[in-house]
């Protein structure tokens, strides 16, 4: 059942990346809460990200990783509490509305259209940004020439900071299984979002990709100057390229910090390892 | 180098175009030839305007099947809201404009404003659906217009318009005309749909189709049927595409209606029955679903093959079907489709 949110203003001891501090946090996710299948499986979630922050979102299997992705983009709606985006509640929005205010995803199980070719993928996610109408595409007015133009270019500029350039016509489904993910945020990018949610980018990839792929979300996260929520079981990428880490586990926020503080708490050590027998 | 093997799709797909173009062309100029100088049959030569209609139809519900990727099991009732809105019009028209060519285009374009009215307002509730749901609301929308149509009255008199359900009550002045007489449909109608206008109507749908097929809302209608969740993340609006390509469809197939039933003297709403809407899914899938030349193919075989099988009186429709049947399987089957490309002259060698 949805109840109503209300908003309810963010304790301010949120820690950002020293260069986001003086900025409005991008997201602020204030006691967020769903039930599935009877659980709890997100439960009392707090989260502030920083304008260019970089969060790293780490938990075992089953914690509650991608349901919180599905929250912030309205997949589920949240049973309790509130997400500001850019400071405005997102409370009764659609995916779609919550996409145009500024929040793209990825997916843990690749969900590109398959049978549309790599550059028709990416276009397909600027269609928000096209004006021309449908007269005008029966027809070939020159709006559609022009506009088509702009936005194959614009396709092919996104595709080459994963060097994806010379694959714009192979259709997506036939890709390498690296490459499918590397196009996924390539099209979440050509939303032009505020905040990209990455949901295991790695997964699947071996190490001399993972290091590409880092290499490139470090280049995205430069050029764009944007807020990053990477989910990652690979923990080398996590505290390589992550500001500030959130470790989840049965839905709970168990730990908070940057990544050195992470990597020596206790009670993640313990959430991944399990408790030791005494 | 992997990539290199991997089908150009931009290519194909522009070839693919250009390959549909030309046939239609070519097959058009074939046939007007034999018609003028006789080699037709008078049985061929009636089906001629038939077949446009038909190849329309499939081209059009192949934008919602195909691209769109949902089923549709009621395409015959915009159809035959096409036919007799244009009809009804030409009559209307008839004294005023008298040229016959552009009686009938102004005909095919009322007969698609009504059918698109039609998709726009069955739209609304039916593209809420999903998959199985859609299809059966579909399939009940087909039959509830000829059931409308069956019983629906209208005429023309010095005082206006006169429309009646259920019973005729127009009662019209002397010296009007009833045009819709409920089952009995519309009769005493003016044969004026032309091969040739036929020919216009399949050239201007496959311009419809693939230009709107390649441009940003067939990006979003094609995007949406791979995958809806993905679609929604990158803030694509889900009813908006499906309704444009529904509504689009839907005044294809009015145009269409109008064109056909201007082929014949008398035109009933029984016609237009869930037999005719799943034959037109048959060109779709038989054809390939997104393949317009395959709907076009399709189309034009099936609306002759029953009338050269005429031959085997009784085991027609039983020959029919094997027919139907073996090809259905030849062309969903993945080594005999692979023999067939094998085949094909224009394959290049990377696509192996
Ligand atoms: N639609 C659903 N219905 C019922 N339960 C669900 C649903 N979606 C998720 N869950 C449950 O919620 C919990 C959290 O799932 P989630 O997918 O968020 O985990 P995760 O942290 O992403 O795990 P992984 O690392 O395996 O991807 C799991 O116990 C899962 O079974
Ligand atoms: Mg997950």
């Amino acid at each position: 059942m949805r109840t109503k949110t209300k908003y309810i203003p963010v304790p301010s001891n949120a820690i950002l990346p020293e260069r986001d501090a003086a900025r409005e946090p991008v997201l602020e996710c204030v006691n967020l809460g769903i039930m599935l299948g009877g659980i709890k499986a997100v439960d009392n979630f707090n989260l502030t990200v920083g304008r260019t922050e970089i969060v790293g979102l780490i938990g075992p299997n089953g914690a509650g990783k991608t349901t919180v992705f599905n929250l912030l983009t309205k997949v589920y709606h949240p049973t309790t509490g509130t997400i500001l985006l850019n400071g405005k509640d997102t409370h009764g929005m659609t995916t779609v509305q919550v996409n145009r205010a500024g929040i793209a995803r990825t997916f843990q199980n690749i969900r590109l259209f398959k049978n549309l070719s790599v550059a028709d993928n990416v276009k397909a996610a600027m269609n928000n940004d096209m004006r021309y109408n449908m007269l005008s595409a029966i027809l070939r007015l020159p709006g559609y020439r022009r506009e088509e133009i702009a936005a194959h270019r614009r396709a092919l500029k996104l595709l080459s900071i994963f060097d994806m350039q010379n694959m714009a016509d192979v259709p997506a489904g036939s890709l390498p299984y690296g490459a499918q993910r590397r196009l996924e945020i390539v099209r979440a990018l050509a939303t032009n979002p505020c905040l990209l949610l990455l949901d295991e980018p790695a997964a699947g990839m071996n190490p001399s990709e993972t290091a590409e792929l880092l290499d490139s979300i470090r280049k995205v996260h430069e050029m764009f100057q944007i807020a990053i929520i990477l989910i990652e079981h690979d923990m080398s990428l996590v505290m390589n390229i992550c500001d500030g880490i959130c470790v989840l586990n049965f839905g709970q926020v168990i730990a908070k910090g940057t990544p050195d503080e992470i990597q020596s708490n206790p009670a993640v050590i313990e959430a991944y390892l399990g408790r030791r027998k005494e | 180098m992997t990539m290199k093997r991997l089908i150009n799709l931009k290519r194909t797909e522009a070839r693919r175009i250009f390959i549909t173009y030309s046939a239609v062309v070519i097959a058009y100029v074939i046939f007007q030839v034999m018609s003028s100088s006789g080699f037709l049959s008078s049985s061929m030569r009636g089906m001629l305007v038939p077949i446009c209609a038909y190849m329309v139809m499939a081209v059009s519900l192949n934008l919602v099947v195909g691209i769109s990727g949902e089923l549709s099991l009621g395409h015959a009732g915009f159809m035959s809201i096409g036919a007799f809105s244009g009809v009804a019009s030409a009559i209307l028209m008839q004294s005023t404009i008298t040229n016959a060519p552009v009686r009938l285009a102004l005909a095919m374009i009322v007969g698609a404003i009504f059918a698109a009215i039609a998709g726009f307002l069955i739209g609304i509730p039916v593209l809420r659906l999903k998959g199985d749901y859609l299809a059966i609301v579909t399939l009940a929308f087909g039959e509830i217009i000829k059931s409308i149509l069956n019983n629906f009255y209208f005429g023309v008199d010095a005082q206006g318009l006169h429309f009646s359900m259920l019973t005729d009550t127009t009662r019209l002045l002397k010296g009007g005309r009833l045009i819709i007489r409920g089952p009995m449909g519309i009769s005493g109608i003016m044969k004026i749909a032309t091969f040739p206008m036929g020919f216009i109507l399949v050239m201007i749908s496959l311009m419809v189709v693939f230009n709107l097929v390649n441009s940003r809302s067939g990006r979003a209608f094609m995007a949406i049927r791979d995958d809806r969740i993905a679609a929604e993340s990158i803030g694509l609006d889900i009813t908006k595409y499906k309704m444009m390509a529904f509504v689009t469809s839907a005044a294809l197939a009015g145009a269409a209606g109008a064109l056909f039933a201007m082929n014949y003297s008398t035109i009933v709403a029984n016609k237009f029955d869930f037999n005719t809407s799943i034959l037109i899914l048959v060109f779709v899938v038989l054809g390939g679903q997104g393949n317009m030349l395959g709907s076009i193919i399709a189309a034009a075989a099936l609306t002759v093959l029953p009338e050269k099988l005429r031959g085997f009186s009784d085991y027609r429709m039983l020959l029919y079907a094997i027919i139907l049947i073996v090809t259905m399987l030849g062309t969903n089957n993945a080594e005999i489709r692979e023999f067939f490309t094998k085949l094909n002259p224009f394959r290049r060698k990377e696509e192996a």
